[in-house]
């Protein structure tokens, strides 16, 4: 199901043609109204007549988190206060939050988005959206909300947390699609399962998850548990929140929605533009938004773009399931390592629950990983040594995957903190 | 003939022991023989109670990892070279023993020890056919 087939399946050279003429608006909207973009033009000694293709936009300069930062709140919105509805922010646990704004035409267009997303999880006008991502000042909840309801589905706008009470409205109000972070929707199968809820009683045919990037492995265990299609979905309040790209049913990549974001992939560290098929930090300039465009943002998470044309129809280029985020990398002894990979590992094996954290830390001047797993319940023995031989087990494959040592220990069962919204997956005791 | 010996997963961090014997008092159950298997990171408990099935339903609504194992109470004469006749008996049928350990012994000369072998029933078997004490559940259960 398409929501949108004529912007969804337009052709290359009609929506190249559409990128350009929305991409040269948007640059003069920044330039004659956010001052900071002004001035890096101008020192990259540019102006809007420069961009005369699409090829002209890798000579603008990038946009970074910092700059959010630095212009908060309101130093980089491209529209008067006037026509700002709505603002949403990050949680600003490390500094200033981010704030971004929207006006009454950005909320139509991130509806739209969702519409599409929920579309692509066969959803209609005869779902029923849970939507179990945190409302507030988080994009993910009324994001999701506002495009169910343009979608036309009925929407439960549940919220995080309150584990008991989603599953039994679930059920009461027959909830055929689950909008949540992958790691909650985890939380809810465990949960679901002991409360010995009969499949039957549930509708749930599909979930959307996103938020924090999640592997195949935990696409499968999730498909297994809750026994729905799991699509993953991609945004970042930065660029819009949820609804920037999301998987079709051919579940080969991410669509992102190209009439309204330009992706790129960039060389994080030349930060020269890479080719399809190429693997670097994914950069995103908005062409539609009015109340907080932002160019060539630097999304800092990790993928891969596919320019081959795909089975379900739609046109628009595809990006890799997001393999992690350079602020999730940890770095040990020099080696980068991704909570994701950890997570294939263990998933891969099942032979522990899916919980797990990352423990890092710093003996003398050697960096040290400890990888803290539960021990399943079906897999608890009266003998030391099959759980070692467990732990051992483990080691081994992250060590051939990693190149490092990593010391696994096993813990209680439901001893990892569940996570309502995204999953924390570090500890990094080597910070003060 | 075979004794239910609860499992508890239990990690190497202070008060998990503590609640354990904390919910195992509530519920008025009486610990008969205990032993810890111990790694840098986790230990497992053993335990030999009066009322298995009590501990084990009580331990695991407390929210802790729990297994049955199925293990043989063995009367060991009280001489020097009492263990070593029994372990020749079981290596004589060449049955592993995996672990073992001592119970107290109330009321008579015998010492008492747990053991957690493979093939259990066979076990039994030799140990009674060569006159070995092996102890009734119930009697271990009301040590
Ligand atoms: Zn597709």
């Amino acid at each position: 199901m398409i929501w949108n087939r004529p912007m969804e399946t337009l052709s290359r050279n009609e929506l190249a043609a559409l990128q350009l003429q929305r991409l040269k608006a948007v640059v003069e909207r920044v330039y004659h109204n956010v001052p900071a973009y002004r001035e890096k033009m101008q020192a990259a000694d540019l102006t809007p007549r420069d961009v005369r293709s699409l090829e002209d936009l890798r000579r603008l300069p990038f946009t970074v988190k910092q700059d959010l930062r630095d212009h908060y709140p309101y130093g980089l919105f491209a529209a008067p206060m006037r026509e700002i509805v709505r603002v949403h922010a990050s949680s600003g646990t490390t500094g200033n939050p981010i704030v971004v704004g929207y006006t009454r035409k950005d909320l139509d267009t991130w509806s739209e988005l969702i519409a599409r997303t929920l579309s692509c999880a066969g959803a209609d006008a005869d779902s029923v959206v849970q939507v179990s991502y945190g409302y507030g000042l988080f994009t993910g909840g009324l994001g999701i909300h506002y495009g169910t309801e343009k979608l036309g589905a009925t929407v439960v706008p549940m919220s995080g947390g309150n584990t008991q009470r989603q599953i039994k409205l679930m059920q009461d109000f027959g909830a055929t699609h689950l909008a949540c972070t992958p790691s909650y929707a985890l939380y809810l199968a465990e949960a679901i399962k002991e409360m010995k809820i009969p499949r039957e009683k549930l509708r749930l045919k599909a979930g959307i998850f996103g938020a924090e990037p999640w592997t195949e492995e935990m696409r499968r265990e999730l498909e297994y548990r809750l026994q729905i299609m799991a699509i993953d979905i991609y945004g970042l309040s930065e660029v819009m929140g949820p609804g920037v790209a999301s998987e079709c049913p051919v579940k080969n990549g991410l669509h992102i929605f190209e009439d309204h974001f330009i992706p790129e992939i960039i060389d994080p560290v030349t930060e020269e533009p890479l080719p399809y098929g190429e693997k670097g930090e994914l950069v995103f300039t908005t062409i539609t938004k009015e109340g907080f465009p932002v160019i060539r943002y630097r999304t800092r998470d990790i993928s891969v773009l596919h320019g081959e044309p795909c089975s379900c129809g739609r046109t628009h280029v595809r990006m890799e399931k997001v393999s992690g985020r350079s602020d999730d990398m940890i770095i040990i002894r020099g080696v980068n390592v991704f909570p994701s990979q950890v997570e294939s590992v263990l998933l891969k094996l099942g032979l522990t629950e899916p919980h797990y954290v990352l423990v890092v830390d710093r003996v003398g001047t050697l960096d040290t990983l400890e990888v803290w797993v539960e021990v399943s319940e079906k897999l608890f023995s009266d003998e030391v040594r099959n759980l070692e031989k467990i732990e051992r087990k483990i080691q081994r494959e992250l060590e051939s995957l990693l190149g490092i040592t990593a010391h696994v220990r096993l813990v209680e069962p439901k001893s990892i903190e569940r996570s309502e919204g995204k999953a924390k997956r570090v500890i990094d005791r080597r910070k003060k | 003939m075979k004794v239910q010996q609860i499992s508890v997963f239990l990690e190497n961090k202070s008060g998990r022991l503590s609640m354990l014997t904390k919910v195992l008092r509530q519920e008025k159950i009486n610990i008969r023989a205990l032993s810890i298997a111990d790694t840098t990171d986790f230990g497992i408990l053993r335990l030999i109670v009066d009322q298995p099935d009590a501990a084990y339903l009580m331990l695991k609504r407390s929210g802790f990892t729990v297994s049955h194992t199925a293990v043989i109470a063995v009367e060991i004469p009280d001489h020097p070279g009492g263990l070593a006749e029994i372990l020749d008996i079981l290596a004589g049928a060449e049955i592993n023993i995996e672990y073992c350990y001592a119970l107290p012994q109330k009321s008579n000369d015998k010492a008492l020890v747990i053991f957690r072998v493979e093939r259990l029933d066979e076990a039994i078997r030799v140990l009674l056919e060569k006159g070995v004490g092996v102890l009734k559940e119930d009697s271990v259960y009301g040590i």
